[in-house]
């Protein structure tokens, strides 16, 4: 054995996330040249759009990427990205850390976004930094008179931002905006039939954004909106019970000002009411009540002016003294309350015991600031086995809609069929989702050997791993002929899923894993759409046939009038004009 | 000008013309009421083919089919079959005459193009099933191959050799029994009986060796199965001069049937009459005739075996010679052609087995 008795050499660092996020880049999709460069444009054009979504106007958004050092044989070259959006822009004292600092972000609340980390932006930065050591200009405006420009770099190993130049000028025409400008090593040629998908996809999906792009070459990509209208803004949601952990519970624990548990859960969870929240602590076991032994005069006084107070307790638990409360509290054997209710009225239900004693005044719970880890920790395990927790609403979501998908749909295939379908939300661990389908047929949609498929997260276009996804397997699982469908028709298939945590798999939002829940939507969802495409099928086949028909009718029918005329040896021939007409008349039924 | 009596040719023609005529009328008559033609006509189906004793032949049961243009299904074939009338009129009027192959390019110049030859040809026959007539009355021929030697003078009717006539001993080889000839009038005959062959070596032999003089007989070469117009035509030597018929074909079941084609006609003609002749006989070679002639045979084949186990289920193989025939095939497992008798010498078919033979069937 080696240095037995000396201490073996291990270093102990601390690093900062920038650091970390620089070492694993991998992880948030920035894995070669090509990848790189289209997840930079595609992170910052969706905070463009998440920062527009924001304030409520339709987003525009404009994409330059220029060459500054030409693509050697590797392929590899040195780009200049420029991103300009009409967003909320950013105040200026929050501009050096929005763009220098790694996870750091106005995105980490319970709201449907297109990011979720606060990641992305500012990972493209970084790789943008790293590959070329390269400043970064930032200009912004939040609509003030001010215009704030800052010349910047990432302190990577202390995860802050070194501002090299700021400069302050006078906003006149009131524009408000951010402007991102910064040079990345990449490979455009090879990422561009993905950028340009993505730009497509990501205009189907945002059909009230105007997104235009000039690639290196000088071409313009533009990718008008077709409507104003946008989708609902999503509201900002408490957590549901279902999806918290306990570092969420210790955090919400440190910010409180409750200092009940009843209060505090009423406080800080989504939909869990008075009623809802006795309920709970009763069922893990938070909730005190006094010895009935220990009860006074006047707290049975009270307890009678309770019941006779509120009319459902009236009716449920009848005509009651404080004679007889009184007599049965001295036999009882009870150690609490609850239980000296529960057998003195064994008709009554639990859950209105409860009621009453809160309204009483009778029932304890905690200091949540008192809670002991072990508490917390039963807390935790409690909120996911209680089965009475309302599902979580839908308002912190925002589904595009179907109007909206429509438009998009219709602007980027232009289809001869479409149908559209938005469920109805759900949930999945404690997450709300909603999952919206469409299938488009013909028109600019190619033929292929197979579908095509648009999967959606939040509005984000995933483009890579589609064998894994969901939606893939779903399409794959149905059986397209009972639709009268074939994998050669010009078909698109599309599935947007909305949550405010999508199942990714991996950290590169690229596909979507299989919880259950969200699958079954989504089969769902496909087989509505996948039935209204089916009637539009037979009908078009029927309408054929019919026409068919017709052709059959006027190409013989004369031939015979004409024929029988000469056989017969008359002169002039039948009129068969109402023959078909008759005829016709099978066809204007379809 | 005292005006000739009408040939059976022409009244035939004339009647054709007029069906022809009342078929187109009738739908002609059927789309001025507003109404979608149609036709009604015996169905050919397998079903409704039975075997008739009394008339000796094939005919067609009571069931029919509508055609009827309304019918997405049947406005196709119901307008090829008008066509088809249309021209076959268009023939019998102008006295031209056509194959079925004719048929088949013809349609074309009238944007009736058929699929295939089969489609055609099924469409002639739906024409033959709906009037009655046969193509051959509509002109329509097939391929001629077979011929007639001997003592018969036969005057044309055909466009440009009308009144002409001609003797049929005067080519060697034989007259073809084409057109002209089966729409010819018979003018006289020295013969008493017809003497049918079913090959073209052995009628050539007949030719040669004079069996038409010291026979007194009009021989006939059917050259296998003997086509319509030739078994129409054996029909008219039997009806119209009553001259007794004897058919000569190979010793198996495929000379057997030859032979029977003539005598009691098939199954696919059994909506058409006039081309049976009920009261010919087959002459051989029969397979007693390969015993007491000791003639060189081949062995029977598999084919040949199963289709005399067919022949023995067919209706038309009831008579007592036929089942004696059969049942002596499979015994001796034997087969010999019409040629066989060569081994004992050229002329010894004409000098000794055709003169036996025919003494054997009364002749």
């Amino acid at each position: 054995m080696e240095g037995r008795g000396k201490q073996a050499l291990v270093t102990f660092q601390e690093i900062s996330p920038a650091d970390f996020f620089y070492r694993n880049r991998d992880i948030a999709g920035f894995t070669n040249p090509s990848r790189a460069i289209f997840a930079s444009i595609r992170e910052l054009v969706e905070n463009s759009l998440d920062s527009a979504d924001q304030m409520n106007v339709p987003p525009e958004v404009y994409v330059r990427l220029s060459e500054e050092e030409s693509a050697a044989d590797s392929g590899n070259g040195v780009y200049r990205l420029k991103i300009m959006d009409n967003g909320s822009g950013i105040s200026a004292r929050h501009i050096p850390s929005a763009f220098g600092q790694v996870l750091f972000g106005s995105k980490y609340t319970l709201k449907q976004a297109r990011g979720t980390f606060g990641l992305g932006g500012t990972m493209s930065i970084l790789y943008g930094q790293i590959t070329t050591h390269k400043p970064l200009l930032v200009k912004s405006s939040t609509g003030t008179s001010k215009i704030y420009e800052y010349k910047m770099m990432i302190d990577i190993q202390r995860n802050r931002p070194l501002i090299l130049d700021r400069k302050t000028r006078r906003n006149k025409e009131k524009w408000r905006g951010t402007i991102v400008e910064y040079s990345l090593e990449g490979d455009y040629y090879r990422a561009m039939s993905k950028i340009l998908e993505y730009l497509k996809q990501t205009a189907l999906v945002t059909p009230y954004a105007d997104i235009r792009f000039v690639d290196p070459k000088g071409r313009l990509y533009m990718f008008s909106r077709a409507t104003k209208k946008m989708p609902p803004p999503p509201t900002e949601t408490l957590a549901h019970p279902y999806g918290v952990d306990v570092e969420t519970i210790q955090r919400l624990i440190r910010v409180t000002n409750r200092r009940n548990l009843l209060d505090f859960m009423r406080k800080h969870f989504h939909r869990v009411g008075q009623g809802t929240s006795l309920n709970f602590l009763d069922f893990a076991g938070f909730i005190k009540t006094p010895k009935p032994k220990r009860l006074k005069p006047e707290d049975v006084t009270q307890l009678i002016k309770t019941i006779s107070k509120h009319k459902k307790l009236r009716n449920t638990f009848g005509k009651v003294t404080e004679k007889e409360i009184k007599a049965a509290l001295k036999k009882t054997k009870s150690q609490n309350m609850i239980d000296f209710l529960k057998s003195s009225f064994p008709k009554v239900d639990r859950t209105v015991i409860l009621r009453l004693l809160s309204s009483a005044g009778f029932v304890r719970t905690k200091n949540p600031r008192k809670l002991k880890p072990n508490e917390i920790v039963r807390l935790v395990r409690m909120m996911k086995r209680y089965p009475d927790f309302l599902p979580p609403d839908a308002s912190c979501l925002s589904p595009l809609g179907e109007d909206l998908l429509r438009a998009g749909i219709l602007k980027e295939l232009k289809p001869e069929f479409i149908a559209v379908s938005q469920r109805k939300p759900s949930t999945y661990a404690g997450h709300p989702f909603i999952v919206e389908t469409a299938i488009a047929y013909g028109g600019d949609i190619p033929k292929k050997d197979d579908f095509v498929v648009y999967r959606f997260a939040n509005r984000i276009p995933l483009l890579y791993d589609e064998a894994s996804d969901v939606s893939v397997r779903v399409i794959r699982s149905i059986n397209w002929r009972r639709y009268k469908v074939s994998s050669t028709m010009p078909l698109a298939i599309l599935v947007h899923v909305c949550s405010t945590k999508v199942p990714y798999k991996t950290v590169g939002k690229e596909f979507i894993a299989d919880r259950p829940e969200v699958k079954n939507e989504i089969l769902n969802g496909i087989r509505e759409v996948a039935r209204r495409l089916h009637t539009f099928l037979s009908k078009r086949e029927h309408r054929a046939k019919e026409k068919r028909r017709l052709t059959v009718f006027s190409k013989y029918l004369p031939k015979i009038a004409r024929f029988s005329t000469d056989l017969a040896g008359k002169n002039e021939e039948p009129d068969i004009e109402l023959l078909l007409k008759s005829v016709r008349k099978y066809e204007e039924g379809a | 000008m005292k005006k000739e009596p009408e040939s059976s040719a022409k009244k035939k023609s004339k009647k054709i013309l007029k069906d022809l005529r009342g078929f187109g009328g009738n739908l002609y008559a059927q789309m001025e009421k507003g109404n979608f033609p149609w036709v009604e006509m015996p169905s050919r189906s397998t079903e409704n083919i039975f075997y008739s004793p009394d008339e000796r032949q094939y005919i067609l049961g009571e069931k029919s089919v509508k055609r009827s243009a309304r019918n997405i299904r049947h406005i196709r074939p119901f307008t090829q079959m008008v066509w088809a009338g249309f021209f076959a009129s268009e023939l019998v009027k102008n006295r031209k005459t056509s194959t079925l192959r004719d048929v088949y390019y013809s349609a074309q110049a009238y944007e009736m193009s058929f699929k295939d030859q089969p489609e055609s040809n099924n469409i002639i026959t739906d024409l033959e099933t709906a009037t009655g007539f046969a193509r051959e009355d509509f002109n329509v021929f097939p391929e001629e191959r077979s011929a007639i030697f001997g003592d018969l003078t036969i005057e044309y009717t055909v466009p440009g050799y009308e009144g002409k006539q001609l003797n049929l001993t005067s080519h060697p080889d034989g007259v073809m029994i084409g057109p002209s000839l089966v729409s010819s009038e018979f003018a006289k005959t020295g013969c008493d009986k017809v003497i049918a062959i079913e090959k073209g070596g052995l009628f050539t032999r007949f030719i040669e060796e004079r069996v038409h003089e010291k026979f007194n007989a009009l021989l006939v070469l059917t050259a296998g199965q003997a086509p319509r117009a030739t078994r129409h035509f054996i029909n008219r030597l039997n009806h119209e001069l009553e001259l007794p018929v004897f058919i000569f074909t190979d010793g198996d079941p495929w000379g057997m049937h030859i032979a029977m084609v003539i005598i009691s006609g098939s199954a696919n003609a059994a909506h058409l009459r006039g081309l049976t002749t009920p009261d010919a006989k087959w002459g051989g070679v029969y397979a007693t005739d390969i015993v007491d002639y000791k003639l060189p045979t081949d062995p029977l084949t598999d084919v040949d075996i199963k289709r005399l186990h067919e022949l023995t289920r067919d209706p038309r193989y009831t008579g007592e010679l036929w089942k004696k025939e059969i049942k002596t095939f499979l015994k001796i497992r034997k087969k010999a052609e019409q040629e066989a008798f060569s081994r004992y010498g050229l002329t010894y078919i004409v000098d000794e087995y055709l003169p036996a033979k025919l003494e054997e069937m009364g002749a």
